[in-house]
């Protein structure tokens, strides 16, 4: 049998499955002693280019609360055309187009390799994508230019058939219509009052009187000319809409001395919610807005326009001096959910040098899986290229975006669902698989995930319900099955099934083998997601605090040692890192708050729920590149210790991308060593971190932040607060003078952590 | 007064018998039933008491209540004579025992169904006059403003003596401000006053003053002078705020002046100071306007600004409802095209370049659109409202602009606001969130302006101020016809306080195909300086061009806006009550969002105490308002009137054509409170106790059968029974509602010059006019006994021209005129006289022009031929004559008021 490492990548490949655990516990007691629960990261749409769809219908197990999808798990009577549901056991005939299945001549959706399989269904007719730009025009002139650009350049990178729309909005909030010929038109709206869905509807003609008479619900699109007027095919208004855009003026209203720009972005969003709401329920669409500032007024304010009261910060917070907060909060709550109902999803792309007020909009995307990039300056190239990445195509050509996706899961009998953890909301379906122990969004088997990409990775948790004194035979499987139907951006419906099994394991007797199927990097992950997910809850002290109990109680449980004896404590193999990556999880910006604004908090989050694991690991424990004379690149500690002045490093925190010059190397650099034929060799050193983090800025979604510094820079700080501390002030002189760079901080090293851990670990008292 | 005597007449019921009887001037016609709505409802004049049947003018009690067959006591005889010592005119009536046949009912004597005033009183008295009375002897309105004319026409009144009577309003001359203000300026109903309360409560005058401060003064005469006190401000009266004027008397050597309003005793500023002369009048009397002059401007200093803030040039903004009525009857376009060329003539300062008026567009319907025309764009853009609930300007950068600066823009918009609309099929529209509109850009542009509204229909959308349909002709002649008058909703009462005190004029142009409630939807515009122009059934080829005239001159006329009046005066009296487009917060200051140079103010005064000979009755009228170029002004109109102990010095110097504006300003307000026949009878009574007050105590002693009244006041009783008969006040259900609704508005803020031709219309006689000569033919007095069939006539009131043409009139004058054979070949549709290059033509057409010209609004012209149709029109304002929706003839209004007077006697 191959290692458990090669079943976990292979598993990973084939279905975008990591499970915490690859044998299961069998019974709800022995679960519950494993500390990290049976969960798992599932990536619904992983890129798979040697998965070609299926151009027909799943089968569905006949039993009315079941309707598992036909899988390589599901026992096949090949004579007398039944095959048996592997969830509910019901015994279902194949249907009459599966009439020439034999041993010899399976469909697709039962041979083993096709554990995850894609199906294209004919479903209504093809809906085109819908993007709805919404922009703050409160922004300074280069900003506004820069912005304009980029969305006109966007436009280029639009499917021609897509539909576009665009609300602008500062003091007021202005729909434009792109139909018009000649003179450009727009509907205005009062940026402080809140219009109900029907009114906006109203308001943009969208209703026509006779019709309106039905119970007050909103329209379908009768008239395509009606909606039309603001949601255009992108290759037939490109050209005005380029004109449109390259017109938009900075709002006009003047801002007197020691105000804010009125900012009306809640209403905006109100109306763009409502405008597709009322025009395209149920249909793919992002709405993207820009903005460069908190919203000032009307519902959802987070900050009033007088400068002189600050943003809300941390220590507002805490203190419940707030004033905006709890109000603007539910008021985006309440737009987000609506806007998920209808399968719309929000992105924000907030550039600012101050906060923006992602802390209260937070959701908006949370909810409908939007974006969020966040920026200084619109005319950065993060934020160029990050919105650009948005409209990336795969292998195939086509968006990597899909749209109004369900997850439904459906476990086997002695597994039920707890929960998600990710950019969806539930769906609030009910089935026999539900568990009344709720982890993350749950009480639920399905879940609307609006708009999903290849990465888009949603925390699983089940509990095992099964009683202790009721064992499962030898040998048997628990078997979960995830159903994802969604839009792809070509406008199919497609519906991929996953369905995935594991052995159930005697927790007592096989303990050795749980152990080893323990996939620490994705528990790593499982158990940070939870954090954060209680983090947006709960203070983060207790956050903390509910961290380390779980850990050191999983020493505890999988630990070597004697009692009170903390020099004789070991951890197995697949143990091994855990602890390291909780020391990093503990010192994230996704759990602490110091030094990190709220807005910021919220946007690293935001990426830490719905990154892969990949992703996910590296915003946990950044990973530190070392460049040297000596050899070829290679990983180092993320250590002060890795901190030496004839090295370049590059750390990639995910959301930062550090090349730090050591002290030497700097020296050399300045000096211009490197335009010299003779060092030449100084030359290609200085260009392979650049090179290494060109490839890394290719690929990543959001762009991370490029900071080139050396030593003493003070850049350098993004590199010095996130490596472990083992050298600082306190203990520099004890150790040897050569290696590393002290850190001054008050912060343990992972060195005392452990100790700390050990020592508790194996205390008795526990 | 006893209400026994009054018989109610079924309207229709008595009206056959009488159709037979009329007269020739009617035309033989037996077309009955195009005059049948010529019977109008009786008039509610009370009866006298039977009790006085012995007496001459009593009526004989009618014999059956469906026909009234009287038997009219004739007026025999009617002696004029004058009363040279009184100078006076006493009118005697004898009446004898003849009777007149109720078929020899003459022309302008009631059938029964033509019900007068004095239904079953005294009309059916008055015998025919064709037989009994000359009509000339009666005093003639004509004639008092030719022979003033002749008086005083073409000179100069100088305006240096206290109380002096001027010329009046009809009369051409020539005024030199020496210390009081132009009659143009300020006009009083007398120029004595009496000394005490007691005297003023007997003889019923009322004591008011009609300011139109912005009056146009002719090229020959001083325009008004600035004066600037620098930064400390005009110079005023420590304790009443007077303004530094003529009347201030300066003492101690110049270094003290008493206030001739208040008497208080002040210092002069040392920076003011100067010597004064062995006659204590200041060494720069002549050299500064403020003490030499009736009128003068004072420049107004940043605490005379709204927030201190120095004010801004004011902004027109256009609002084009492009609902379908209007779209249809391509007025869109008309006004769109007009507009290019019109924007050019914003008013602007004397001697400046261009003007510094902004304008802004917005068209609407059901829904508002604004347009940002900022020169650099390079095409309009469009932001559409449709929250009118709560309304708000969507931009502020581009949506107030200077014309000349975006030309261009404003074209391109111009020219295609009709395309853009062209398909439209709403047909609802707003109207107080297109106020609101304008009020918050003015807000948001911080400053001043006027809206031109050119709207069609009753705004039904739903909306603040959506209206409905209340024209309920049922409620006519009852207590609650009132209501019909009374705005309908507190939305525009709102509306007009924020337009007030954004200093934002409302004009509103209506095409009404329908009612459109202008009782209510004119309501702003009356409250904020602006006018109401009506255009029913509108048709750019009938009346684009009237149209077009009326929308020039508004637009060009010159305007101050954001204004506050304060009338001062001295001690003894006092400004109670004003009448005008203005809105009032406290009893003192009139605000007016703009106040233009037609609009007047009518001023009425009480006693506090008793006023003195020696010092007169001083008052001055001070109005802070913003130019047209944004400066900040306060402009003074100073006047002195005489105060006397003696009621026949008052009589003496009454005006009468102040005085009829006054009375027709009042009645049109109080039936906004009382019934229609309450403020009629009031309007009487008052004039009989005037008229009464004079003769007991004026007028040497005479037959009680004599009518005698006072010299300025002659023709008082033709133009008060022409107030009686105009639409508002005469209660006939063939009017309509909105018509007189109009004419009511229209009537609040008109000056003396307008009342008076209002009410009294010019009919000049055309056929034998001398081409040879400049002069404007002589007119004629207002009655179809005036008019002959061989003639041709023009008739102007000041709002409709007619040019009458008569059965017989000369082919060779028709052809001169209108280049058509006969009259058959006049086209009644014409809309403007053909120009033909004969003396006739052009000597009518220039007539024609300079009526126009002198007119505050353009008249259209209709041309009307005898006995057609469309002489019903023209008819109505032959004002001596029957009235033909109710209302007595001048002669039986005279009988009428004689009795009156007699009453009040015994």
């Amino acid at each position: 049998m191959a290692t458990y490492q090669e079943f976990i990548q292979q598993n990973e490949d084939r279905d975008g499955v990591r499970f915490s655990w690859n044998l299961w516990p069998s019974s709800r007691l022995e679960a519950t002693r494993l500390v990290v629960p049976v969960s798992c990261l599932f990536t619904p749409l992983k890129e798979r280019p040697d998965l070609p769809p299926v151009q027909y219908e799943p089968v569905l197990c006949s039993r009315a609360n079941c309707k598992a999808v036909l899988n390589p798990l599901c026992q096949v009577d090949y004579r007398a055309k039944i095959w048996a549901c592997n969830f509910c056991f019901q015994r279902n005939p194949f249907p009459p187009s599966y009439a020439g299945i034999s041993d010899v001549n399976q469909p697709a959706e039962l041979m083993p390799q096709f554990s995850t399989i894609e199906y294209v269904v004919q479903r209504g007719p093809p809906t085109p994508l819908i993007f709805l730009y919404v922009v703050d025009t409160c922004l300074e002139e280069e900003d506004l230019q820069a912005l304009k650009e980029s969305l006109q350049m966007s436009l280029s990178l639009l499917p021609p058939n897509a539909l576009v729309g665009l609300i602008t909005f500062g003091r007021m909030v202005q729909v434009h219509e792109l139909s018009c010929e000649g003179i450009s038109k727009s509907y205005v709206f009062r940026g402080t009052k809140e219009l109900s869905s029907k009114q906006i509807q109203e308001m943009l003609g969208l209703t026509n009187s006779a019709a309106s008479g039905h119970q007050g619900r909103p329209m379908a699109p009768q008239d395509p000319a009606v909606t039309c007027r603001f949601l255009q095919p992108v290759h037939k208004v490109d050209m005005n809409l380029t004109d449109l855009l390259g017109e938009l003026q900075r709002d006009p209203w003047p801002v007197p001395q020691g105000k804010r720009p009125l900012r009306s972005t809640g209403i905006a969003l109100s109306i763009a919610v409502g405008l597709l709401e009322g025009t395209f329920p149920n249909t793919g669409a992002r709405v993207m807005m820009f903005t460069g500032g908190p919203p000032t007024q009307g519902p959802g304010m987070v900050v009033g326009d007088e400068l002189k009261t600050p943003i809300r910060s941390w220590h507002d917070i805490t203190k419940d001096n707030a004033r905006h907060l709890k109000k603007a909060t539910k008021y985006y709550e309440a737009l987000a959910n609506r806007a998920a109902v209808n399968g719309h999803s929000i992105d924000i792309y907030a550039c600012a040098l101050d906060q923006t007020g992602l802390l209260e909009m937070k959701c908006l995307s949370n909810l409908t899986g939007g974006h969020i990039a966040m920026g200084d300056s619109f005319n950065t190239s993060l934020f160029k290229q990050t919105f650009q990445r948005v409209f990336s195509k795969d292998y195939n050509g086509e968006f990597c975006m899909a749209f109004g996706g369900t997850l439904e899961v459906k476990t086997s009998r002695e597994l039920k669902v707890s929960g998600a953890i990710g950019p969806c909301v539930s769906l609030n379906a009910k089935g026999p698989c539900i568990s009344e122990n709720e982890v993350g969004v749950g009480g639920t088997t399905q879940w609307k995930i609006c708009s999903l990409s290849p990465s888009t990775t949603l925390a699983m948790y089940f509990e095992v319900v099964n009683q202790h004194n009721a064992p499962i035979p030898q040998g048997g499987r628990g078997a979960v099955q995830f159903v994802t139907q969604y839009q792809h951006s070509n406008t199919q419906k497609r519906i991929r099934v996953t369905t995935v099994a594991r052995n159930w394991a005697d927790a007592q007797s096989q303990i050795q083998h749980i152990e080893s199927s323990f996939d620490q990097e994705a528990s790593a992950v499982v158990m940070a997601r939870l954090g954060v997910f209680r983090a947006e809850s709960e203070e983060g002290p207790d956050v903390l605090r509910w961290l380390d109990r779980q850990l050191i109680r999983l020493c505890q449980k999988f630990g070597q040692f004697n009692k009170d004896d903390p020099t004789s404590f070991k951890l197995s193999e697949s143990l091994s890192l855990y602890p390291q990556f909780m020391f990093h999880l503990r010192r994230s910006p996704f759990l602490q708050v110091f030094n990190n604004s709220p807005d910021e908090c919220s946007y690293y989050r935001h990426h830490f729920v719905r990154q892969d694991l990949t992703q996910s690991l590296i915003m946990i424990q950044p990973i530190l590149y070392s460049y040297s004379f000596h050899g070829p690149p290679e990983p180092v500690l993320l250590d002060s210790g890795s901190i030496l002045p004839d090295r370049i490093l590059l750390m990639d925190t995910f959301f930062q991308l550090v090349i730090y010059h050591g002290e030497t190397i700097a020296q050399w650099r300045k000096a211009g060593y490197q335009e010299q034929p003779e060092y030449e060799n100084f030359k290609h050193l200085l260009i392979a971190p650049l090179d290494d983090a060109q490839e890394i800025l290719q690929n990543r979604f959001p762009m991370p932040r490029y900071i080139d510094t050396e030593h003493g820079g003070s850049q350098a700080r993004f590199l010095l607060s996130k490596v472990n501390p083992s050298q600082t002030h306190n203990n520099l002189y004890s150790w040897g003078q050569e290696t590393g760079a002290p850190i001054l901080t008050d912060d343990v090293s992972l060195q005392v952590f452990m100790d700390h851990l050990k020592k508790l670990a194996v205390s008795s008292a526990a | 007064m006893s209400q026994q005597g009054y018989v109610a007449t079924p309207p229709y019921s008595q009206a056959q018998p009488g159709m037979g009887g009329y007269p020739a001037g009617f035309g033989s016609t037996p077309a009955q039933p195009l005059y049948r709505h010529y019977g109008g409802p009786p008039q509610s004049f009370p009866a006298p008491p039977t009790g006085k049947a012995t007496c001459l003018w009593s009526p004989n009690p009618p014999v059956k209540s469906s026909v009234y067959v009287f038997l009219p006591i004739g007026l025999h005889q009617v002696q004029v004579t004058r009363a040279s010592h009184w100078n006076c005119l006493c009118v005697t009536g004898q009446f004898g025992g003849q009777m007149a046949g109720p078929g020899m009912a003459g022309p302008g004597m009631a059938g029964p169904g033509m019900a007068g005033p004095f239904q079953g009183g005294a009309a059916q008295m008055a015998g025919p006059p064709q037989k009994k009375l000359d009509p000339d002897s009666i005093p003639s309105t004509t004639q008092v403003i030719e022979d003033d004319q002749a008086k005083r026409g073409g000179q100069v009144y100088t305006t240096n003596l206290r109380g002096q009577v001027p010329p009046l309003v009809t009369t051409d001359y020539t005024v030199q401000d020496q210390g009081n203000a132009s009659p143009r300026f300020m006009r009083c109903t007398t120029y004595s006053f009496p000394c005490t309360a007691d005297l003023a409560k007997q003889c019923q005058v009322p004591l008011a003053t009609i300011i139109k401060p912005f009056a146009t003064v002719p090229k020959n005469e001083t325009p008004m002078y600035v004066v600037n006190h620098g930064e400390t401000g005009p110079i005023r009266c420590n304790r009443c705020k007077a303004y530094m004027c003529p009347y201030m008397q300066f003492m101690d050597g110049g270094r003290r002046y008493q206030c001739g309003f208040c008497n208080c005793v002040n210092e002069v500023p040392p920076f003011y100071f100067q010597h004064l002369d062995h006659m204590g009048k200041r060494v720069d009397f002549y050299e500064r306007p403020e003490l030499s002059l009736g009128s003068y401007e004072f420049a107004a200093t940043l605490d005379y600004c709204k927030n201190n803030k120095p004010a801004s040039p004011p902004a027109y903004i256009f609002m084009i409802d492009v609902s379908y009525a209007n779209i249809k009857s391509g007025l869109v376009r008309l006004v769109c095209d007009e507009l290019k060329t019109l924007l050019d003539n914003l008013p602007r300062e004397d001697g400046a370049e261009s003007s510094m008026v902004k304008v802004g567009f917005v068209t609407y319907n059901k829904i508002l659109h604004f347009y940002n025309v900022k020169s650099a764009l390079a095409q309009p853009q469009m932001m559409v409202v449709s929250d009118t609930a709560e309304m708000f300007v969507p931009l502020l950068d581009g949506f107030l602009v200077n014309f000349q600066e975006s030309r261009a823009v404003i074209n391109n918009l111009l020219d295609q606001i009709p395309d853009m609309f062209a398909d439209t099929n709403e047909s609802e529209t707003v109207f107080a969130p297109v106020i609101q509109a304008g009020v918050e850009a003015l807000k948001a542009a911080e400053c001043s302006g006027k809206l031109f509204i050119f709207h069609s229909s009753i705004p039904t959308a739903e909306a603040p101020g959506k209206l409905k349909n209340r024209d309920d002709k049922k409620l006519i002649n009852t207590e609650k016809e009132k209501t019909l008058f009374q705005p309908q909703k507190a939305v525009y009462e709102q509306l007009s306080k924020d337009c007030v005190s954004q200093g934002c004029s409302v004009d509103l142009f209506l095409f009404p195909s329908q009612y459109v409630d202008i009782a209510t939807m004119g309501d702003v515009a009356t409250h904020t300086g602006g006018s109401i122009f009506k255009y029913s059934n509108f048709q750019v080829e009938r009346d684009g061009q009237h149209f077009l005239s009326d929308l020039r001159k508004d637009v060009e006329k010159a305007i101050g806006f954001d204004a506050i009046m304060r009338v001062r005066t001295s001690t003894g009296f006092r400004a109670t009550d004003f009448f005008g487009a203005i809105h009032m917060n406290n009893t003192t200051d009139v605000e007016m969002a703009a106040v233009d140079c037609d609009k007047a103010v009518t001023v009425e005064f009480k006693h506090d105490d008793t006023l003195s000979e020696e010092t007169g009755a001083l008052m001055q009228c001070a109005l802070l308002y913003t130019t047209i170029s944004g400066q900040r002004r306060l402009r003074i109109h100073n006047l002195s009137l005489n105060c006397s102990a003696q009621l026949s010095e008052l009589y003496k110097s009454c005006e009468t054509d102040a005085l009829i504006n006054f009375f027709t300003k009042s009645a049109y307000r109080a039936m906004l409170n009382q019934p229609l026949k309450t403020v009629r009878e009031n309007l009487v009574n008052q004039a009989a106790h005037m008229l009464a007050c004079y003769r007991k105590n004026c007028a040497s002693p005479s037959a009680a059968s004599q009518l005698i009244l006072p010299d300025a006041m002659k023709v008082f009783p033709v133009y008060l029974n022409s107030l009686l008969k105009t639409g508002p006040l005469v209660g006939s259900a063939e009017l309509s509602t909105d018509d007189r609704a109009h004419q009511r508005l229209s009537t609040t803020a008109m000056g003396v010059e307008d009342t008076q031709l209002l009410l009294y219309p010019r009919l000049i006689p055309l056929h034998n006019m001398d081409v040879a000569s400049d002069v404007v033919p002589t007119p004629v007095r207002c009655s179809e006994e005036r008019l002959t069939d061989a003639g041709m006539f023009l008739l102007e009131n000041g709002c409709s021209l007619f040019l009458w043409l008569g059965q017989a009139c000369p082919p060779e004058l028709i052809q001169s005129i209108f280049n058509v054979p006969s009259l058959a070949h006049v086209p009644v549709d014409l809309r403007s006289l053909p120009e033909l290059d004969n003396p006739q033509s052009k000597k009518l057409r220039s007539i024609v022009d300079s009526l126009l010209d002198q007119r505050p609004s353009s008249m259209k012209l209709l041309i009307v031929k005898q006995k057609d149709r469309s002489e019903i029109m023209f008819r109505q304002h032959l004002v001596e004559d029957k009235g033909l929706h109710g209302g007595a003839s001048y002669m039986d209004f005279l009988c009428y008021v004689h009795r009156e007077i007699r009453q009040v006697l015994t």
